[in-house]
């Protein structure tokens, strides 16, 4: 009842919501066998950083959201170029693609099909 | 059969009008007052919507008549008549479904609205747009003539554009107002054409007549053609998707939420004309594969345009107009193969339809927390945000779970139906599959963004008005309730709402025709 099939696959949720808790409490049994040693807010849990002082965070400091995917987006600038041109937000060109749409349906519906 | 489930079609639709136009009265009386009196509106639509789904579920997903002025109600041809004449609802399994939908969103968002605009002024005019935005999206869904369908469709536009630009005192609202009231105006008046062609063509409006007299002739073709670009730009298929996010973007957040469920109304619209209008009169395969164009282009630019968002709502924005997309590659898929009738076409149908749901039950979540935390925040500017989670745990965990869930990740609702997706497109083509699957994964690295930017960081300097108040938590962990549900036991809602609905498009065109036209 609360499984899909698709003919050619099955998605059984409450069997992969049950399997993933297995999961999870193996990882924290295999989690307990750690090392018992380690000492929170001492030089075990500094980055390494070469060997250099990791230097301090000013205060209040936030990676926002706009830094996050900064490299993928530079790397996709010739594609987010010509994609925000097409954003311009002028009502004008907004009506020729609508229009520039309806001319592609009409040749694919009245010439093709 | 009670007489109230008789009457739900036409009561759907005069419920919510009536209240429409008794809300300003009401209001005289006071703001409590009135919001009882819409939040009974609310209810009593919702619960008719219901009403009426367990009626059609139960019946199969069969469509059934309701005559306007006739008794009894459900004769559409009295005695002599060939063709009909009276304003009729038809109503199936797809009908249904989408009442639900409607049904959903709209309770939500009004009992959100609550909280949201109590301290603002204007809500009378505010919530009599809401109320007319309903009655006119359930009219496009129950209504089985092409004339009233664009009739309601205009009533959603003036509707729709009041509540997008309803905030007068910010200057964007009001461009997005006027964008969204010129686009809307051009594809109704596309409509308008294709449905004065038809009746020109074959002399009547009524869906089933027009459907049992099309010939895919040159004059079918060209208004088949308007109806699809004026209906697919309506639900914001890329490229004639530009309007979407400056409308969910600047509208009050509940109002977003509810126009998500318009922009599926009218692809409602686009499906029923597809399949119950012309059906295979026109080259299906060939219509088929316009959709899936459309829906590789709206779930790609809409996933990577929404990737480059500050603005939380905006963002949301474009993931909503990606999230069109997949259903009409599920549906795209569905007609492609209609002919053939291969299993995988049924499936590919499923899942389009319940991606509808879905996709209404989540990006209506995450409106409604993006209206939460920009409250709070004081901002929409992800670069302004941060450390939100500190104050609004509820609120972080909601967002999440929408996140999850329109990003398709299991188990929640969204993988369920893209799940189906997936598998029937994968049949089709391999190619279309992939790149609904990579948009997928890009889509939940578009809310890791959001997320990081909105709730992560050190705890706010000014924390602003911490957790949102209990009035809107509740809607939000009501959908969050559904995204939930839907997504641990699809099987049940696939089988019991989501298969009616498909088979109504993909089996119903002759039985729709004959509930009008006998035979």
């Amino acid at each position: 009842m609360n499984g899909i099939t698709s003919g050619f696959g099955t998605w059984n949720p409450i069997a992969w919501t049950l399997l993933f808790i297995g999961i999870l409490i193996v990882a924290f049994f295999v989690r307990s066998f750690g090392r018992k040693d380690y000492k929170r807010n001492t030089g075990q849990t500094k980055a390494f950083l070469s060997g250099n002082e990791e230097p301090d965070a000013p205060a209040g400091l936030h990676v926002s959201g706009d830094n996050l995917y900064w490299g993928m987006v530079h790397g996709l600038s010739a594609y987010y170029k010509r994609v925000r041109k097409w954003h311009s937000g002028d009502l004008s060109d907004y009506v020729a693609w609508f229009i520039g749409g309806l001319a592609l349906i009409f040749v694919i519906i009245v010439w093709v099909g | 059969m009670s007489a109230l489930s008789v009457h739900a079609p036409v009561l759907l639709i005069a419920i919510p009008l009536l209240g429409a136009f008794a809300v300003p009265l009401i209001g005289k009386l006071g703001r409590g007052v009135r919001d009882v009196f819409v939040g009974l509106i609310a209810a009593f639509t919702a619960a008719l919507a219901g009403l009426l789904a367990a009626d059609v579920f139960g019946r199969g997903g069969a469509a059934s008549v309701y005559v306007l002025g006739g008794k009894p109600f459900n004769i559409p041809l009295p005695s002599g008549m060939t063709a009909p004449i009276r304003i009729l609802l038809e109503v199936d399994g797809m009908s249904a479904f989408m009442g639900l939908i409607t049904a959903l969103v709209t309770i939500t968002a009004i009992a959100f609205s609550f909280s949201y605009w109590k301290k603002r002024s204007g809500g009378n005019m505010y919530y009599s747009l809401l109320l007319l935005l309903t009655a006119g999206i359930f009219g496009m869904e129950m209504t089985g003539d092409m004339f009233n369908f664009f009739v309601f469709l205009e009533v959603t536009s003036i509707a729709a554009c009041g509540l997008i630009g309803f905030r007068v005192w910010l200057g964007r609202s009001q461009e997005a107002g006027f964008k969204v009231m010129t686009l809307y105006t051009v594809s109704g008046l596309f409509v308008l054409l294709a449905v004065g062609l038809l009746y020109g063509e074959h002399g009547g409006l009524n869906i089933a007549y027009l459907a049992h007299g099309l010939t895919g002739g040159l004059i079918d073709k060209i208004a088949l053609g308007l109806l699809l670009t004026g209906l697919a730009m309506k639900a914001g298929a890329v490229p004639m998707h530009m309007w979407a996010p400056d409308a969910y973007g600047e509208a009050p957040a509940p109002t977003s939420a509810v126009l998500v469920a318009n922009s599926q109304a009218s692809l409602y619209g686009l499906f029923r004309v597809l399949f119950t209008l012309f059906g295979i009169t026109v080259s299906a395969a060939t219509t088929g594969w316009i959709l899936i164009g459309f829906a590789l282009l709206t779930i790609f630019v809409g996933v990577t345009m929404a990737l480059v968002q500050n603005d939380i709502k905006r963002l949301i924005a474009y993931g909503a107009v990606s999230q069109i997309g997949y259903m009409l590659l599920g549906v795209g898929v569905g007609l492609a193969t209609i002919v053939a009738k291969p299993a995988y076409g049924l499936v590919a149908m499923q899942g389009g339809i319940f991606h509808m749901i879905n996709d209404a039950a989540c990006i209506g979540l995450l409106f409604l927390v993006a209206g939460a935390i920009s409250r709070a925040a004081g901002t929409r500017d992800l670069n302004k945000m941060g450390g939100l989670a500190h104050t609004m745990k509820y609120t972080s965990v909601f967002f999440v779970i929408g996140a999850f869930a329109l990003a398709g990740v299991p188990p929640f609702n969204g993988f369920a139906s893209k799940f189906l997706i997936y598998e029937a497109s994968f049949k089709l083509s391999p190619f279309l599959a992939i790149i609904a699957i990579l948009s997928s994964i890009l889509l939940l690295a578009v809310f890791v963004k959001a997320f990081q930017g909105a709730f992560l960081g050190p705890r706010p300097a000014s924390p602003g008005g911490g957790e949102a108040p209990l009035g809107m938590l509740i809607p939000m962990a009501v959908l969050t309730l559904v995204v939930i549900a839907f997504g641990l036991f699809p099987g049940f809602f696939v089988e019991r709402i989501v298969t009616p609905a498909a088979r109504a498009l993909w089996f119903g065109r002759d039985a729709y025709i004959s509930a009008i036209l006998g035979g």
